[in-house]
């Protein structure tokens, strides 16, 4: 009956790059043969036709179609049947062009599934797709002077936070309606959206943030700070809208922005409705299928699958929930077939509202999930990193305050020791310490998250009434009720949740299900292999303290005291003392100013002698204070037939010794003048800018660009965020002996991190000074 | 000995290990442990008092030079205005330790240039002989030869390192009859006479090794720097019986007919390493004949070394420099004066035993002939063991076949960059391969030895040369061929692991371990050296 009355229509629907659209779709194209489709997708960057190609057709759930088809006549099918069109709700007039309009003219029904589903979306943004969208369809609708029948996805939860029935009415007349005016809202929303992007760049938000960025960058370079900053202002205007969200639905009695600006949606729909005849449908949490388009098939990440991963990986250990509360779940398919059933059977007079829970007739129970969830897990464990199984925790079902409190103590404490260890300066072992310190932030941030969204739905405890969707059943036949299945009293949750939702929650979040195989090697071998594999082109590497454990500082002070006398050493060494809170203050600000104005100090160095000086140099500093690891290192790529590149901000006299183990070397160069006996003097100024954060970036493109390699092929060595823009520029980075601030951001990223180490067993020398000259040879250079 | 210097030296002796015998003391790197071995079957080896230096050394070097023995004319006749003289001396690796100033080569080279000086001879070359060891320091090349030589002759580039991977500063003289190529010091060669400096620490040097070795390169000494000769070389204290030394001889006997003539002064000294007084003088003596003041230093020395740090302790032994006195000086054809001079050695050094042993110990001091300011890494404790320890015999090994030998020494996981990095290599690349001599030579020594990080460093700055860790290797090949198991006790237990051998916390452990290859109740002789000493096992 159902693909009968849809046969030869014309069906829009919005939102079918989602979950549930494409869900719809399949069914469509499937049960209803000879139904045609127009999408209504946002054209990304690749146009509306291509993202339907790629985002909807190539997904899983049109198995079934392309092997009973075949592909080409699987393409065939899709390319007579469905109509793509460039459209987006949150735009005026749907953003559609007139062949745009022109199509969605000639359609007899629109399904109207486009949403912001995310819980925790920027107030304004939900607001523009959830609240206006329907709006702006049946506005559109009415300018084309067309009334197809429209079907609007709605949720449960517009029912509002509250105990007890929620029948399927219009939400402004449930009792527990706070009246709002809508468009009020629509406007209170844009308005503090406007003063947050006002506030975010005030001059001492600016400055904050920029202070930020650079806290995690360091002296990375003025473009990668000006990226890291902006990026740090949008994502605190985001968080903050999405605060506004949170907090105007709480004060509305919504358990989030989602739901209160549905319910909105809902009202504003009915009312802008005019001659379209309106249908919604409310689901409640859809998951995964139970049969269609194949058992266990899911689109994306969704709502309740962190929590149960996050459960079954012991990360969260306590969530707050009621034993015999009900958490109201679906089948995506159920859902599918509500809606071709509601669109089959046409328009009828007054509120068109159908419900597709299960609460009501069918509840699974808070506590028979968590027990259906711990015991699939225990027989079938996630493995942790070592290969041993997690066992999953006994849920004790406290309240939702005491596990925030809990959470929020512990994220205190570690934003504490975050910021002491970020201090300190400390890298390489010491700083993975700090790395581990800030997953586990991130993990408790991640679970704060789920206690604040999730949480209320957890703790809901309306019942969602399904007379309409009930009597709607009973009106199809057979057939129906063996193609368009949508009874929630069929659901068999012992046999759905372990057997159906859990392995296909697992294979989504693609977690270990086994332990992993013996000889197999480690994550860091595995990217050593690859770092060393003999197809890479390039591979540079930073010098202090990637190479060598010392800098220009001590390089300048072995130079500078090698001819000085025992009386002139002690003035040296206390005057380079005295200076190093402001050079440590200078290099902290900008590595190239630094090098500048501390290079100036070489002026008046005679030419010849600072040459012969640094082969005693390179043997007394450079090799005493090498790591044996890294030059092995470089070694190795250079047998492998890489090219070896040193691009480092220390002098060229300094790291000429290095130069049989690179293939080239790219450094700091000083200007030369005359001396009055006609020797050659150092000048004390740089030729060119140093090769140090961007500037060695940059310096790094220009070497592949001469020698026409492949920067995506090359790999890069460095030990300091700064150092970041030239990480990011190969596509095989390495963090050696990395601060806490290039810790983390590799171990994000799951770059190769490398401790390169001196040579156990050196004495420490506490200033890095030259050991005096032989009398003789003083007496010679005197 | 604690009688003074009036009564002869006593020679060596064994003493056999009984319920009343004291602890002995044993080296263990830079500090020491005190082993009481099992009474009835453990004998110790103790070394002979050192003999008396002679009056008068520069006298002495003056007769030798005037009067040399063999085939050679007095050094004067040897000399003429306008020829090219080159002086070849040993470097940091001899005496060890160093001693105190003057060293024997200052004295030997100023009575040399005194002698040319008087010829009228002014195209002089100093060149420290060091093959493929590290260049030697300013200062270190300051003490050897003494500031007044070392100024007159290096600011002018006259006084310098050897250079054996110089292109231009090498030659090939020839080949033996057993095809072994004879590379020589280019100045060396073109020489009218070469002059060789030694002191002769032990029975291995000097000779023809002096310059076939010292003044040579990679190319010549792969013939004989390998497991071959090594296994062949029982024991290389020995020249009779060391094929390392044939070789040497035959690269001798090139040189000599490629017309490279040579004037070769050897000296031998005592072996007072500790000194009759001084922070170490306890050493020098035998455990029973402690004084009161002896046994109180000793164990202060001890508890101080118990808290300082390894780096402190290493700088304070390096400062340690031995009182040794000059026994004899000879001079002239290379041969004939190294008859003479082995025989001063041994008379020094010999040491009688009857029979060998089923448990050799050792215990290992902190320092071997490529640690002089330096670390001794874990590849030299097992080449100062194994190698030098191991070959302290004449005769037969004191260890008897498949028997234990158990090193006594920290055996830090430490490295220094500077002098060892292809040590470091070595122990990272070819050691967590393979631990075998034979195929260590095979797979790995030629990418070593011709690599040109290792040879840039080698030339300019101050590391041994990329082929020398495995010569360390190759020196103990004999005693890993001959020997069923090692056991270091006290030792890093992963860098002893890595070196192949067995880790044991205690001596006492490590008999017991020994017990599994020698079975129970075994035999057991304590190596007592350094003061230095060589065992005449028969």
């Amino acid at each position: 009956m159902i693909a009968e009355s849809l046969a030869g229509r014309r069906i829009a629907i919005t939102g079918s790059t989602g979950f549930l659209g494409t869900a719809l779709v399949e069914r469509l194209l499937h049960s209803v043969p000879s139904c045609t489709l127009v999408l209504i997708v946002r054209p990304g960057r690749r146009g509306a036709q291509r993202r339907v190609d790629r985002d909807i057709l190539r997904n899983d759930a049109f198995d079934r179609l392309r092997t009973s088809l075949g592909d080409d006549a699987f393409e065939e099918m899709a390319a007579t049947r469905i109509t793509a069109i460039t459209g987006d709700v949150s735009e005026e007039g749907l953003g559609l062009d007139e062949d745009g309009r022109a199509v969605l003219a000639t359609c007899d029904i629109v399904i109207h599934s486009a949403a912001i589903v995310s819980f925790d979306s920027p107030l304004d943004q939900a607001v523009e797709v959830n609240l206006l969208g329907p709006v702006r369809i049946t506005e559109t609708l009415a300018e084309l002077e067309t009334t197809p029948h429209l079907v609007a996805v709605s949720t449960c939860y517009v029912a509002g936070s509250r105990r007890g029935a929620a029948p399927e009415e219009p939400v402004n007349e449930s009792p527990f309606f706070v009246d709002v005016n809508w468009r009020l809202e629509v406007e209170s929303a844009r308005r503090i959206r406007h003063e947050t992007e006002g506030t975010s760049r005030s001059p001492e938000s600016l400055a904050g943030f920029r202070k930020e960025a650079h806290d995690e960058l360091g002296a990375a370079g003025i473009p990668a700070l000006a990226a890291k900053t902006e990026q740090l202002r949008s994502r605190w205007v985001d968080d903050r809208m999405a605060g506004a969200g949170r907090s105007r639905a709480a004060s509305l009695g919504f358990p989030d922005a989602y739901a209160y600006t549905k319910a909105l949606g809902e009202m504003a729909l009915t009312e802008s409705a005019g001659d379209v005849p309106v249908s919604i449908v409310r689901p409640s949490i859809i998951e995964s299928a139970l049969a269609e388009p194949s058992p266990g098939w899911i689109r994306g990440f969704r709502m309740a699958e962190p929590v149960i991963i996050s459960y079954a990986r012991g990360l969260l250990k306590e969530f707050p929930g009621i034993p015999e509360g009900t958490i109201d779940v679906i089948p995506v398919d159920f859902v599918v077939a509500a809606i071709c059933a509601v669109a089959a059977r046409g328009p009828i007079e007054g509120a068109d509202i159908v419900q597709v829970a299960s609460g009501s007739v069918n509840p699974l129970h808070y506590g028979r999930l968590v027990d259906l969830v711990r015991a699939w897990f225990t027989d079938n464990p996630i493995y942790d990193e070592h290969g041993q199984p997690i066992s999953v925790p006994e849920w004790s079902f406290p309240g939702r305050g005491r596990v925030k409190r809990q959470l929020e103590r512990a994220g205190t404490t570690l934003d504490l020791s975050r910021k002491v260890l970020d201090k300190l300066p400390i890298r390489g072992r010491q700083a993975e310490i700090a790395v581990k310190l800030e997953e586990q932030r991130d993990l408790v941030e991640r679970a704060m998250g789920y206690v604040d969204l999730y949480g209320a739905y957890a703790e809901c405890e309306a019942v969602y009434l399904l007379d309409r969707l009930i009597a709607l059943w009973d009106t199809l036949d057979a057939g129906d009720h063996e193609t368009f299945c949508f009874d929630p009293r069929t659901m068999d949750w012992n046999h759905y949740v372990p057997e159906i939702h859990l392995p296909s929650v697992v294979k989504a979040g693609r977690v270990p299900m086994k332990p992993p195989v013996r000889g197999v090697q480690d994550r860091a071998t595995r990217l050593r292999n690859r770092v060393l594999s003999p197809e890479r082109h390039i591979a540079a590497f930073d010098l202090e303290n990637t190479l060598i454990a010392s800098n220009v500082v001590a390089s300048f002070a072995w130079l500078g005291s090698r001819h000085l006398s025992r009386g002139d050493r002690i003035r040296f060494v206390l005057k380079t003392l005295a200076e190093g809170p402001t050079l440590l203050a200078l290099d902290r600000r900008d590595r190239s100013d630094f090098l500048r104005f501390f290079y100036r100090r070489y002026e008046g160095a005679p030419k010849t002698r600072i040459s012969e000086d640094s082969a005693e140099h390179f043997s007394d500093l450079i090799l005493s204070r090498s790591f044996p690891a890294g030059i092995r290192r470089v070694r190795e790529h250079r047998a492998l037939g890489h090219r070896t590149v040193l691009i480092t901000g220390a002098l060229d006299f300094v790291v000429e010794p290095l130069r049989p183990l690179f293939d080239d070397i790219i450094s700091s160069e000083l200007g030369t003048s005359q001396l009055s006996d006609g020797t050659d003097a150092y000048d004390g100024r740089m030729k060119a800018a140093p090769p140090t954060g961007e500037a060695r970036y940059q310096a790094l493109v220009d070497y592949a660009d001469l020698h026409d390699l492949d920067l995506r092929e090359s790999v890069a060595y460095a030990d300091s965020a700064s150092d970041l823009p030239m990480l990011e520029a190969v596509g095989f980075p390495v963090a050696v002996n990395p601060e806490t601030r290039l810790a983390n951001i590799a171990k994000k990223r799951g770059w190769l991190v490398e401790d390169f180490a001196k040579s156990p067993g050196m004495s420490r020398r506490l200033l890095p000074l030259a050991p005096p000259v032989s009398t003789a040879a003083a007496r010679r250079s005197a | 000995m604690s009688n003074g210097r009036h009564l002869a030296p006593r020679p060596g002796f064994v003493l056999d290990v009984d319920k009343n015998s004291p602890p002995i003391v044993f080296h263990h790197g830079e500090g020491f442990r005190l082993e009481k071995l099992p009474a009835g079957r453990s004998r110790v080896i103790y070394p002979a008092e050192p003999l008396e230096g002679l009056p008068d050394p520069d006298g002495a070097i003056r007769h030798a030079l005037l009067n040399p023995i063999g085939d050679s004319d007095p050094l004067p006749a040897l000399l003429r205005p306008n020829m090219k003289l080159t002086i070849a001396f040993d470097d940091i690796s001899l005496p060890l330790p160093p001693m105190r100033r003057p060293d024997i080569r200052q004295r030997v080279i100023e009575a040399v240039l005194d002698i040319a000086a008087e010829a009228g001879v002014d195209d002089v070359h100093l060149i420290a002989a060091l093959a493929l060891h590290r260049r030697m320091t300013e200062d270190e090349l300051r003490h050897a030869v003494g500031d007044r030589v070392y100024d007159a002759f290096a600011p002018k580039g006259l006084l310098y390192n050897h250079d054996a991977e110089d292109p231009d500063g090498m030659v090939v003289l020839g080949e033996t009859p057993h095809g072994e190529a004879v590379q020589f010091n280019k100045r060396a060669a073109e020489s009218d006479l070469v002059i060789y400096v030694n002191i002769n620490l032990v029975a291995m040097d000097g000779g023809h090794k002096s310059t076939a070795t010292g003044l040579t390169g990679y190319t010549s000494l792969r013939h004989n720097h390998n497991v071959h000769t090594m296994l062949n070389s029982t024991s290389f204290m020995d020249r009779d019986n060391s094929a390392l030394h044939a070789s040497n001889w035959r690269m001798g006997k090139v040189l000599r007919d490629a017309g490279v003539k040579i004037f070769q002064i050897e000296t031998t000294i005592n072996n007072d390493t500790f000194g009759r007084e001084g922070p170490l003088s306890m050493l020098q003596k035998r455990e029973w004949e402690w004084s009161g003041r002896d046994r109180t230093s000793f164990l202060a020395m001890q508890q101080g070394l118990k808290v300082m740090p390894t780096n402190l302790k290493r700088k304070a032994f390096s400062t340690w420099l031995a009182p040794y006195e000059m026994t004899s000086v000879q001079a002239g054809e290379v041969e004939a004066v190294h008859e003479v001079t082995t025989a001063n050695v041994y008379r020094q050094h010999l040491v009688p035993v009857e029979g060998q042993t089923d448990i050799l110990t050792m215990g290992l001091p902190y320092i071997c002939p490529y640690n002089v300011n330096s670390i001794m890494n874990p590849i030299l404790v097992m080449c100062l063991g194994l190698g030098y320890f191991f070959n302290l015999y004449r005769g037969r090994p004191l260890v008897r076949e498949g028997g234990v030998v158990i090193i006594s020494h920290p055996t830090p996981w430490e490295f220094n960059p500077v002098h060892h990095p292809s040590y470091i290599d070595f122990f990272e690349e070819v050691l967590t391969d393979t631990t075998d001599p034979g195929e260590i030579e095979k797979k790995y020594e030629k990418r070593f030895a011709e690599d040109e990080w290792y040879i840039h460093l080698y030339r300019n700055s101050y590391a041994y040369h990329g082929v020398h860790p495995f010569y360390m290797w190759y020196w103990g090949a004999h005693a890993l061929s001959h020997v069923g198991r090692v056991i270091i006790v006290g030792g890093d237990t992963r860098a002893v692991r890595r070196l192949g051998f067995q880790p044991a916390s205690t001596l006492a452990d490590a008999l017991e371990m020994a017990g599994d290859v020698v079975g129970p109740q075994p035999t057991i002789t304590h190596l007592k050296n350094p003061p230095l000493l060589m065992a005449d096992v028969t």
